[in-house]
């Protein structure tokens, strides 16, 4: 669409004239001046006023976690709203939720870079750090939702007095080794990446602690070439073993729900269905983090419009996917005569909780997809600000229709109940909103942010000219 | 092993990657073997001009997959035919496709984890101290602006002056000299 679109008459100097595509990277970055800006960030002694203001926030809304989860501990699972016929509540929703905004990050970092897409490189770094920080809050929820977490290490098979072993043929069991090894591969997949910017904040730190913990996190990275062939090729691999890893993450997620035989759950169309929504949800939820953080920190050069529209690209892709498998959930339950599939569409449609399907048709569908088609819209930072949470609020809805309206009224009318879900549920939920901000803001403090030896790739003074030294300088005439 | 003691070797600092694989080039052809370079970012062709081609780290990966493939399936055989059979449903004991998925990740979680920490090891990482760190100009630049070649004194063919000379040919910002 946008390369055949009309090219913006005033001349842009982000603008490449060529393609009229938006620059990947600002025009006149230097090796150094790119490393700069990014270890800046990280180096200074002087913390801006604003990130302490909104640590100091998050950090409350935090709390909420702690308060929440010791009553869970106190009391147990019945101070939230999940009963029979509704036993899975937020806690499911939410873990869902969370661990599907992580799969953009998983995306970014693995499946484009296979593809050689190099616009990743400014956004990848972040949007990892945002998949750890989404599966550390999805993470809790299973783990609370089994009522003694302290027990949970049950999920594990090992040896055991009580002789009592997992069990293979169920998708909860999936789940503990899907989830596991998500979290375990993304934590090395994010640290490998940083280990030779942890290098280059080594050397510039003038603080001797920054110096101390840069250089042992670092590893004493000195940049030889041997080591970087190996580098690129273990990460190419783990790109390579990511991307199916992040799609069977969410396909063991929604066999969670499609192994089970509830009406609405029995589906095989829930696979790629996740999979898509998830890859939606995280990269609105990238948006919501970077559309911030490059005003604030100033990183227009590097995190420009270009990413913002490809970004918006992928999400009117992914939510085109979802809108189909919509369509065709309603198309199955008439198609396949299931009364009860027919029943559970209809109540989900115009039952007690019908709105909660219309607003989740609302913000997923109906402003996204139709707003995106247009380029002037993909590049407006406010509205993609705006539409980021639109998605977001869209996408958790989706799994609360998924999960509660299947539940609250199946089989049986005379075993149909409702759900309301408790202060408790919500000051949990709210909790880990807080939680993830907490976590993100000391990332951007502490850590590089942007890939700075990726970035150095994308620049034109990389191209090696044969001949060496003469060949650079006539080339440096010819500019 | 007695404390290494007296010159690690020349170090050059050059401005462009054009000049770094140039030079590099010229000192395979001199005979050079003994050396290597350090970039801020991965250069391709100076891994060519140093003839470094093949690593094992997607041998170690492939082996790593590999037991974690046999360690996840033979896991969940034996907890459900042998170990704790339980009759669900009636299904067989051994079912195997939904043994796929915990044996499809236990795969993944071992090639990764094969690949991330064979790659450091390979790389003979942490290794927080190196003679290079002495080079008054290599932490400036290394990791940030600067391309660096060093011939190693070790090197049959190294001799200071003369290999000093050698290096300065291609007209580099600095040539140092590194201890141990």
């Amino acid at each position: 669409m946008a390369t055949q679109g009309p090219i913006p008459e005033i001349v842009d100097p982000m603008i490449d004239p060529r393609t009229g595509e938006y620059a990947v990277i600002a025009p006149g970055q230097t090796f150094k001046s790119v490393t700069q800006k990014i270890a800046g960030i990280v180096l200074t002694s002087n913390t801006p006023i604003a990130w302490m203001g909104g640590l100091f926030l998050a950090a409350t809304v935090a709390l909420g976690v702690v308060i929440a989860v010791t009553w869970l501990v106190l009391k147990g699972v019945g101070i939230w709203g999940i009963t029979i016929p509704g036993a899975w509540g937020f806690a499911i929703i939410n873990f869902v939720w969370w661990i599907g905004i992580g799969h953009a990050g998983t995306l970014i970092s693995a499946i484009l870079l296979l593809f050689k897409q190099t616009w990743r490189n400014s956004i990848n770094r972040f949007a990892e750090a945002m998949t750890i920080f989404a599966v550390v809050c999805a993470g809790m929820f299973p783990l609370l939702h089994v009522g003694r977490p302290w027990l949970g290490y049950w999920l594990l098979p090992y040896p055991n007095t009580m002789n009592v072993w997992p069990q293979f043929r169920s998708p909860l069991a999936w789940d503990v080794f899907a989830v596991s090894t998500y979290a375990t591969i993304s934590v090395v997949f994010w640290y490998i990446g940083m280990i030779p910017d942890l290098g280059t904040l080594r050397d510039r730190a003038t603080m001797p602690l920054a110096k101390y913990i840069y250089g042992m996190l670092s590893l004493g990275w000195r940049g030889s070439t041997r080591h970087w062939i190996r580098y690129e090729s273990a990460s190419l691999l783990l790109a390579g073993l990511s991307t199916p890893l992040v799609l069977s993450v969410h396909t063991t997620i929604s066999f969670d729900f499609a192994v089970a035989a509830m009406a609405g759950w029995h589906t095989t169309i829930f696979p790629p269905y996740f999979v898509a929504g998830a890859v939606y949800s995280g990269f609105a939820m990238v948006l919501t983090l970077a559309i911030p953080i490059r005003k604030f920190y100033h990183l227009e050069d590097l995190v420009t419009l270009r990413h913002l529209d490809n970004m918006a690209k992928v999400m009117l892709a992914t939510g085109s996917i979802v809108g189909y498998g919509y369509g065709m959930e309603v198309f199955m339950s008439w198609y396949s005569a299931s009364h009860w599939e027919f029943f559970m569409m209809w109540n989900r449609m115009f039952g007690p909780m019908g709105w909660a399907y219309w607003v989740l048709i609302l913000t997923n569908l109906a402003i996204p997809l139709t707003t995106l088609w247009s380029r002037k819209l993909r590049v407006n930072v406010g509205y993609l600000f705006f539409l980021s949470f639109v998605v977001n609020i869209g996408m958790w809805f989706e799994r609360f229709v998924i999960v509660v309206t299947s539940l609250y009224r199946d089989y049986l009318p005379s075993s149909w109940g409702t759900y309301r879900a408790t202060k408790w549920d919500y000051i949990l939920f709210i909790g880990t909103w807080g939680l993830f901000t907490t976590l993100f803001l000391l990332f951007a403090r502490l850590a590089p942010m942007i890939p700075m030896s990726e970035i150095r790739m994308m620049l034109p003074q990389t191209k090696v000219r044969p001949g060496g030294a003469d060949a650079e300088a006539v080339a440096q005439e010819a500019l | 092993m007695p404390p290494r003691e007296g010159v690690y070797g020349l170090l050059a600092e050059f401005n462009t990657p054009s000049e770094l694989v140039h030079a590099t080039e010229m000192a395979h052809r001199a005979g050079y073997r003994r050396m290597e370079c350090y970039t801020p970012y991965p250069v391709e062709q100076a891994a060519e001009a140093l003839r470094f081609h093949k690593t094992r780290v997607p041998l170690l990966c492939l082996l790593g997959g590999l037991a974690g493939l046999t360690t996840g399936s033979l896991l969940e055989i034996w907890i459900n035919v042998w170990g704790y059979p339980l009759n669900l449903r009636a299904m067989p004991l051994f079912s195997w496709p939904a043994f796929v998925v915990p044996a499809y990740e236990m795969t993944i979680l071992f090639a990764g984890l094969s690949a991330a920490f064979g790659m450091i090891a390979l790389n003979g990482l942490p290794q927080l101290y190196h003679p290079l760190f002495n080079a008054p100009n290599f932490a400036s630049g290394a990791t940030t602006d600067k391309f660096f070649l060093c011939l190693e004194a070790n090197d049959p063919r190294f001799e200071g002056a003369k290999t000093r000379e050698f290096l300065e040919q291609f007209s580099p910002v600095s040539v140092v000299e590194v201890d141990h």
